[in-house]
C-alpha cells in the first residue's frame, strides 16, 4: 500500500493529510474533494490538485482497469501502428541507414559515442541538414536545433555538408522526375543553414535552463525535427564535485528529453564522449557519465576503428539487432565508405 | 558576457513575488542553486505544490537560457566581421586550404609531438603572423605567449621575421614592433597560469590580443594521470574557462602537448571489440610507441589537432582532428623561415594512423640560419 508520505505532495499538504488521520493514498483517494477541504481545512481547488495528482500517481500501478482509464496509455496494438508510420532521418550513409532502419528515428532518444576525431560532431551537422530536406524528396521537411556545448559546430562545415546536399537533391530531380518540376527553384544551402536554431551552451545550469526550455521553444516552433546535443557530457565531466547529484541531475535532464521526443516526435540525438572504464581485469574504451546514465538513451551507437575503416556498431537498442556499418567522413559529409565492397567479404 | 547562471532570483520579476521568497527562505540564491536540484527536490524543499515547483523551474530556465541564432545569421556574422571569416593564416598553403584558411578564431587548436620537432617553431611563427600589419598578410595584433618550458627565443622569432618578411622588417623600427606586441607569460604552476588567464581577461590590451599560445599546455599538469583510476582530471575545469576564454575574444588559442611512451595496457578498443583482437591491425597498431601526454579527455576538448612527427627521417604535419577538414599528412621542415611545407598536396591518410605520433630516423633538432 501507497503511503502518504511518498506522495507527489508539499509537505505542509503532506503534513495535513496525516495530522487528519490519513497515512495511506487509499485511505482518502476516494473522497469527495469537497469533504476532504473540509477536514483538511483548506480550499476545495487545493483539496482537487491533491487528489488529482495523487490519482496520476498511482494509477501506473493500477493494472486491473482497463487502458481507456489510464490517461495516456496506449495499447500494443495502436504502438505498433504507429512504429510502422515512424519516421527516420538519414544519415546519408546507405550501409548506416541500413543497419538502423532507415536512419535516425524520430520520437526517440539516440545517443552517439566515440573517440575524438572519429566525426561526431560530422554526424551531427549532417543530420542538422539531411532533417530538412523536403517530403517530395523522401525526407521530413523540418528544422533543427543545434546545441553546441564544445565550441566545436563549424559553420563553415555546416555551409560545406549543405551545399552538398543540395547538389545531391538538384541531381535527384534530374535523374527521376525529368520535366515534371522543371520550373522547381533549386534549394540553396543558406536556405539550408537558416533552418538551423544554434544554441551555445557556457555551463551546465546552462544546459538544464536549455532543456527545460526546449519544451516551449519546440511547441512555437512546431516544425523542428531534431534536437542534437553535441556534447551531452563536456559541461558534466568537469565542475561536478558530487557524483550522487550529477547522476540525478542528468537523470533529469534525460527523462525531459524523452517526454520532448515522445511529444513532440522529435529525435533527440546526444553525442558522447568516450573514457576508460575498469572491468573484468582490464581497461576498456567505454561512454562517459558512468552506468546508471547508459540507461537514458533508447538507442546507442558507438563509433570506432577498425583498421583503416571508421565503422558505427549498435551497442543498445530494443528495436534493431545489433551490427556494425561502416562509413565515411567525406568533404560533402558522412557518406558510404569507399571500400565497401571488398570490404564486405571480410566481414 | 554576463553570467546569466548567478543571476539572483529574488531579481527574477516574472517570478511570483511569494514563490521568489520561498527560494530566498530555502537559501536557494541563484539560478544556479536552483537549477541544480529537480523538481521534486524543489517541491520538498519549497513546500509547494508540484504544479508551482515546474513552473518554477520552468520560468528560470527560461531566463537563464542561451539565445538562438540560425546558423545562416553566424555565417553572415563571420564574413562581414571577421578577417578570412575568423581564421588565422598559417602560410603554409596546403595546411591553411585544408583548414579553410588557417587556424579557427574563437576555438582550441593543439600542436602534438615529440621533442624538437618543430612546436615551438609553429608557435613562433604564429605569433609573428598574429602581429603582423595586415598589410603584410598578419592580424596586426598583440599576443599573448605563455611560456612554460622557458622555450621561447627571441632571437629565433626575429630571425624567423627577417627570413620569412624580409621586406617587411627591413622597413625602419618594424622589428622591434613586432617583438615589442608578443607579451611572453611564464608561470610556474596551473594556478599561476589560470591567474595570468584571468589577467589577460581584464587587462585594457584585450581587444587588440589576436592570439594565444600555450607551450606547452602538458608541462602544466604532472603526467601521473589517466594511468590510475582517479576520476578527477587534473584539468577539470581550467578546459572549460580556456574554451570560453578563446570564444569571448573570439581568438585562436594554441596549445602545444608533448607525448609519451604508450603504456603496456594502453586502452584502445571497447569491450564489444575484444572477440576480434589478434588480427593483423593489433601488429600495425603497435608500430606507434608514442601517444600524446594529456589523454582522452583532454583530446575531446581540443576542436583541431595536428600532429607533427617524423618518419624515417622525414617530419610531417597531420591533421588528426578537425571539424572541417579531412585526415590530410603534409612532409615539412624547419630552416629559418620556420615551418616550412614540402609540399602543399596533403596526402590523405586512411584510418586510425592518423592519430599515431611517430618518432624515428632524425636526430638533429632545428636548421639554424641557412644551412639548408
Amino acid at each position: 500500500m501507497e503511503v502518504v508520505t511518498s506522495a507527489a505532495l508539499s509537505a505542509s499538504q503532506k503534513g495535513k493529510l496525516i495530522a487528519a488521520g490519513y497515512t495511506s493514498i487509499a485511505s482518502f483517494s476516494s473522497i469527495p474533494p469537497f469533504n476532504l477541504a473540509l477536514e483538511l481545512k483548506i480550499s476545495e481547488t487545493e483539496a482537487l490538485e491533491i487528489l488529482k495528482s495523487v490519482s496520476n500517481g498511482s494509477m501506473l500501478e493500477a493494472t486491473s482497469s482497463s487502458h481507456t482509464i489510464v490517461n495516456g496509455a496506449q495499447s500494443a496494438w495502436d504502438m505498433l501502428q504507429e512504429e510502422e508510420v515512424l519516421v527516420r532521418i538519414t544519415t546519408s550513409c546507405a550501409d548506416l541507414d541500413h543497419i538502423l532502419g532507415g536512419g535516425i528515428s524520430c520520437k526517440e532518444v539516440t545517443e552517439i559515442g566515440g573517440v575524438p576525431g572519429i566525426g561526431k560532431t560530422q554526424l551531427g551537422i549532417q543530420l542538422a541538414v539531411n532533417v530538412q530536406i523536403p517530403y517530395d524528396y523522401g525526407g521530413l521537411g523540418g528544422k533543427a536545433i543545434y546545441i553546441d556545448t564544445e565550441g566545436s559546430f563549424m559553420v563553415e562545415r555546416a555551409l560545406q555538408i549543405a551545399e552538398a546536399c543540395s547538389d545531391d537533391m538538384a541531381e535527384y530531380s534530374r535523374m527521376y522526375r525529368k520535366g515534371s518540376h522543371a520550373s522547381e527553384v533549386k534549394r540553396q544551402p543558406k536556405d539550408f543553414l537558416e533552418n538551423i536554431f544554434y544554441f551555445r551552451v557556457c555551463t551546465y545550469t546552462e544546459q538544464i535552463a536549455l532543456i527545460n526550455y526546449l519544451e516551449k521553444f519546440i511547441t512555437e516552433h512546431k516544425d523542428v525535427k531534431v534536437v542534437i546535443v553535441d556534447s551531452i557530457t563536456f559541461h558534466f565531466r568537469q565542475d561536478f564535485d558530487d557524483m550522487a547529484s550529477r547522476t540525478r541531475v542528468l537523470g533529469g535532464m534525460a527523462l525531459k528529453l524523452m517526454k520532448l521526443a515522445r511529444k513532440f516526435g522529435v529525435a533527440v540525438v546526444l553525442l558522447n564522449q568516450v573514457t576508460t572504464k575498469y572491468s573484468d581485469g582490464s581497461f576498456h574504451l567505454a561512454l562517459a557519465l558512468g552506468d546508471s546514465w547508459s540507461h537514458s538513451s533508447t538507442n546507442r551507437i558507438i563509433l570506432h576503428w577498425n583498421g583503416n575503416e571508421r565503422y558505427a556498431y549498435i551497442d543498445k537498442s530494443p528495436s534493431l539487432r545489433s551490427a556494425s556499418a561502416p562509413y565515411s567522413v567525406t568533404a560533402n559529409g558522412i557518406r558510404n565508405s569507399g571500400s565497401n565492397t571488398k570490404r564486405t567479404k571480410i566481414m | 558576457m554576463a553570467k546569466k547562471e548567478v543571476m539572483k532570483i529574488s531579481e527574477m520579476g516574472s517570478l511570483p513575488k511569494s514563490t521568489r521568497n520561498k527560494f530566498l527562505a530555502r537559501n536557494i540564491i541563484t539560478a544556479k542553486d536552483a537549477l541544480s536540484l529537480t523538481e521534486f527536490e524543489l517541491m520538498e524543499l519549497l513546500d509547494v505544490s508540484l504544479a508551482d515547483a515546474t513552473l518554477a523551474v520552468a520560468l528560470i530556465s527560461e531566463i537563464v537560457s542561451p539565445p538562438y541564432q540560425t546558423v545562416q545569421f553566424l555565417l553572415e556574422q563571420r564574413m562581414k566581421k571577421e578577417h578570412r571569416m575568423g581564421h588565422l593564416p598559417t602560410l603554409l598553403k596546403g595546411l591553411d586550404a585544408a583548414l579553410f584558411g588557417g587556424i579557427p578564431f574563437g576555438t582550441l587548436t593543439e600542436l602534438v609531438g615529440p621533442s624538437g620537432i618543430g612546436k615551438t617553431q609553429f608557435c613562433l611563427k604564429l605569433s609573428l603572423l598574429a602581429a603582423l600589419p595586415s598589410g603584410y598578410g598578419g592580424l596586426d595584433g598583440h599576443v599573448i605567449y605563455i611560456d612554460v618550458e622557458s622555450k621561447f627565443s627571441s632571437k629565433r622569432l626575429i630571425e624567423i621575421g627577417y627570413n620569412s618578411f624580409p621586406i617587411a622588417f627591413c622597413s625602419d623600427g618594424l622589428a622591434k614592433e613586432m617583438a615589442g606586441r608578443i607579451t611572453v607569460l611564464r608561470p610556474g604552476s596551473l594556478a599561476e597560469f589560470t591567474e595570468s588567464l584571468q589577467k589577460v581577461k581584464a587587462s585594457p590590451l584585450q581587444n587588440k590580443v589576436k592570439l594565444l599560445i600555450v607551450d606547452s599546455m602538458a608541462a602544466l599538469v604532472s603526467g601521473e594521470y589517466e594511468q590510475g583510476a582517479s576520476k578527477k582530471h587534473p584539468l577539470g575545469w581550467h578546459i572549460s574557462s580556456i574554451k570560453s576564454l578563446a570564444e569571448e575574444l573570439r581568438i585562436p588559442i594554441v596549445m602545444t602537448n608533448q607525448v609519451r611512451a604508450r603504456s603496456a595496457n594502453q586502452i584502445t578498443r571497447y569491450s564489444f571489440e575484444e572477440s576480434r583482437t589478434g588480427s593483423v591491425e593489433d601488429s600495425r597498431q603497435s608500430d606507434s610507441h608514442l601517444v600524446a601526454a594529456l589523454g582522452i579527455h583532454w583530446a575531446h576538448a581540443v576542436t583541431v589537432r595536428l600532429v607533427l612527427e617524423s618518419r624515417s627521417g622525414q617530419r610531417f604535419i597531420k591533421v588528426a582532428k578537425s571539424p572541417m577538414s579531412p585526415p590530410l599528412s603534409f612532409p615539412f621542415e624547419v630552416t629559418s623561415m620556420g615551418v616550412v611545407l614540402l609540399n602543399d598536396d596533403g596526402v590523405e591518410m586512411p584510418g586510425p594512423q592518423i592519430n599515431a605520433i611517430d618518432h624515428q630516423g632524425h636526430s638533429d633538432i632545428i636548421y639554424h640560419g641557412d644551412q639548408r
